[in-house]
């Protein structure tokens, strides 16, 4: 199979230099940050993690999204979703692998990588983060790999594919709801310290992966001889629908809980994300119109015109990504550092090299992504020939 | 971790039988105690049951506080970002905001015990720098937290680092309620005026903070803050009823920060 990532169109092969350019360019940064330390970001020791964090918290709910396609077709024999499994499966890949390509290049000692391993200690939740997030790629390979030789080959994949399958549901669920115990389980952080977290964090992750799908189901449809399929689509839209609401619903229940109570520990953030802080609100408009944003796209996502109408509902899942993207990956990360736990504010904005780097594991997320996709629908497209 | 050692013994033993193993059983319900017990004292070396400092503010003016910083950083080879050696290494004093490497600083009352104050606080309050370090916390969620045990506890109570194991993932450094850590953001020995050659320098990428002097009070000496402090800080061991530390705590209101997080810090501030 691994044939068919060889011969294309040029549109193909011209993709596949664009990318490869940004993976060029990202590399030349990291080279910069191997060689002179994690200072070229605008991380520091008041926001000490910063936008690879967010990123890599972003793309494990991506990953995590493909399950909204496998579990309908596995447990409930949704069997429209057979036709797109695949493309959920390999995003999931993509999604992954970026995960821990932003996880080493937030690392202050890299070359150390592997005492992760030399000396588990089950007590911190890295660690089980990076038991699932490594276990989490591989059970996609494996299954996305056997389920499409078999679709090509005409039979049915081998018996043992199916329990990894069953597996690679709830493992699905643990790679973000671990993520999530990173954050949710720290002392003196009042902004992650919320049993609210794993919740919306999944809910947030089965809005915008899902939309995500849908785009690039759209764009396999404008590309290629091969169909993902109007049903299919449809499905996932009413998927996006409800995850985005069940996100908007968690995140009125925090604002409540944070401001009834009114402990500043945990009003602070917020008062910093939405209204500023002694002057420093820097993402107060990227918050509003994230806010805004999402709540537009869902009310529109109710209204059954505008999902079925596909142009449209391309905007709405456009936005939610957009959104889920301002909120995940720009406010939540910093907003637990400012302020500090000293109540001091240091507010944090990515530096040119950082946003270099972060394109570039971007661009080799998507480079995979693209390789894998032509090699899925280029069977699909022999097979239905 | 609110066990006493004999229950700990029997559930490790228990889930050793389990089959989880001994090592990891014992990883398992007291993460990071294994590395500690690997620690053998040199003769002379000061030992305690449980180490712990009392800060008294009334005896600490802000020139002490500089000599006790001063004294630390020297001893210690902390990096001053704002003051390199060659000018060519200065950065911007936005840049020295965050790359500032800190074992021991000051802070005002309401920054370290943010949540303490209100509007009409003893006037002294509003004019004292409190010096402020990592805390030693009986329950600290630094070690907790980091994956590699490169931050880990001695069983006298010292919460220390291992910078040849640390991989710089700052896991501890959103861990920690007390701001008590600081990273190696880049090379910092263009930053050190003059070298402790006793004393280790680090590298890019690791993070560091205050070890009680584990280096100096293995050798029978106190810590070098204690020694330039003229008896502001005082250094002892809690185990022992009869130490200094004790007999303050007994004889003095003393205040912790943030205790209701329940780290217990072993730094105690009389005001
Ligand atoms: S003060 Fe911070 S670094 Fe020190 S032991 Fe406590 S949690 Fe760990
Ligand atoms: S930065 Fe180093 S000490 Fe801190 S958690 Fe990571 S490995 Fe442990
Ligand atoms: S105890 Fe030692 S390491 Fe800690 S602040 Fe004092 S001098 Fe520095």
């Amino acid at each position: 199979m691994l044939e068919q990532a060889f011969v294309g169109t040029r549109k193909y092969y011209g993709l596949l230099a664009g990318l490869g350019f940004l993976i060029a360019l990202g590399a030349l940064g990291y080279y910069q940050q191997l060689t002179t330390g994690l200072g070229i970001t605008g991380m520091g020791r008041d926001v000490s993690w910063g936008f690879y964090i967010a990123q890599f918290t972003y793309l494990v709910g991506v990953a995590a999204s493909a399950v909204m396609v496998v579990l309908p077709l596995y447990l409930h024999n949704y069997k429209a979703f057979a036709r797109i499994a695949i493309l959920g499966e390999f995003l999931a890949v993509a999604a992954v692998t970026m995960c821990l390509l932003f996880i080493v290049a937030d690392l202050g000692r890299p070359d150390r990588l592997f005492n992760i391993i030399k000396y588990p200690t089950p007590g911190s939740v890295l660690f089980w983060d990076m038991v699932v997030l490594n276990g989490y790629l591989i059970l996609n390979i494996v299954i996305g790999w056997n389920v499409l030789e078999a679709e090509r080959n005409d039979t049915k994949y081998k018996p043992w594919v199916k329990y990894l399958i069953y597996v690679s549901i709830p493992w699905a669920v643990s790679i973000h709801t671990v993520t999530a115990f990173l954050y949710a389980g720290l002392p003196g952080r009042g902004f992650w310290l919320t049993a609210v977290m794993a919740p919306r964090f999944l809910a947030s992750a089965f809005a915008a992966g899902p939309s995500l799908l849908i785009l690039l189901c759209l764009l396999v449809r404008a590309f290629t001889k091969f169909d993902p399929g109007r049903e299919q689509i449809q499905t996932l839209a009413k998927v996006v629908t409800y995850a985005i609401l069940v996100n908007i619903f968690l995140f009125f229940c925090e604002i409540f809980t944070v401001f009834y109570s009114q402990i500043p520990e945990h009003m602070m953030h917020f008062k910093y994300l939405f209204v500023g802080l002694e002057g420093k609100g820097q993402l107060v408009p990227f918050m509003w119109f994230s806010m805004v944003g999402m709540i537009v796209a869902a009310l529109a996502m109710v209204v059954p015109k505008v999902r079925e109408n596909e142009n449209t509902l391309a905007w709405a899942c456009g936005l939610i990504i957009l959104t889920t993207y301002i909120d995940k990956g720009l406010g939540l990360i910093s907003a637990g550092f400012i302020p500090n736990p000293l109540e001091h504010i240091t507010e944090y904005w990515p530096t040119g090299l950082e946003a270099m780097i972060t394109l570039g594991i971007w661009a080799t997320g998507f480079f995979i992504l693209t390789v894998l996709y032509k090699i899925a629908v280029s069977i699909k497209e022999e097979v239905r020939a | 971790m609110g066990i006493n050692r004999r229950e700990f013994l029997r559930l490790a033993g228990l889930s050793t039988l389990l089959g989880l193993g001994g090592k990891t059983a014992f990883e398992l319900l007291a993460p990071g105690q294994l590395e500690a017990q690997q620690y053998v004292p040199e003769p002379g070396a000061f030992k305690a049951k449980r180490w712990a400092m009392v800060v008294d503010m009334r005896k600490l003016d802000e020139k002490t506080a500089h000599k006790c910083i001063n004294a630390c950083h020297l001893t210690h080879n902390v990096p001053d970002i704002a003051n390199p050696v060659n000018p060519a290494a200065a950065v911007s004093p936005e840049e020295q905001v965050r790359f500032r490497i800190k074992w021991l600083w000051k802070e005002d009352f309401h920054n370290a015990f943010p949540g303490d104050e209100h509007d009409n606080l003893q006037e002294k309050l509003h004019h004292m720098k409190f010096l402020v370090l990592c805390n030693h916390c009986d329950n600290p969620p630094c070690v907790r937290v980091c994956p590699t045990k490169a931050t880990f506890r001695r069983p006298d109570g010292m919460v220390m680092m291992d910078m040849h194991r640390c991989i710089g993932c700052r896991y501890c450094m959103a861990a920690c309620p007390f701001g008590a850590r600081s990273f190696n953001w880049r090379d910092p020995r263009p930053y050190i005026k003059e070298v402790n050659l006793n004393y280790p320098t680090r590298e890019i990428g690791v993070v560091e903070k205050c070890t009680f002097c584990d280096e100096r009070l293995s050798k029978g000496q106190m810590p070098a803050c204690v020694e330039a402090s003229g008896g502001a800080l005082i250094f002892g061991d809690l185990g022992d009823p009869k130490s200094k530390v004790r007999d303050q705590l007994r004889t003095y209101f003393t205040l912790r920060r943030k205790a209701h997080l329940g780290t217990y810090p072993q730094v105690y501030y009389i005001v």
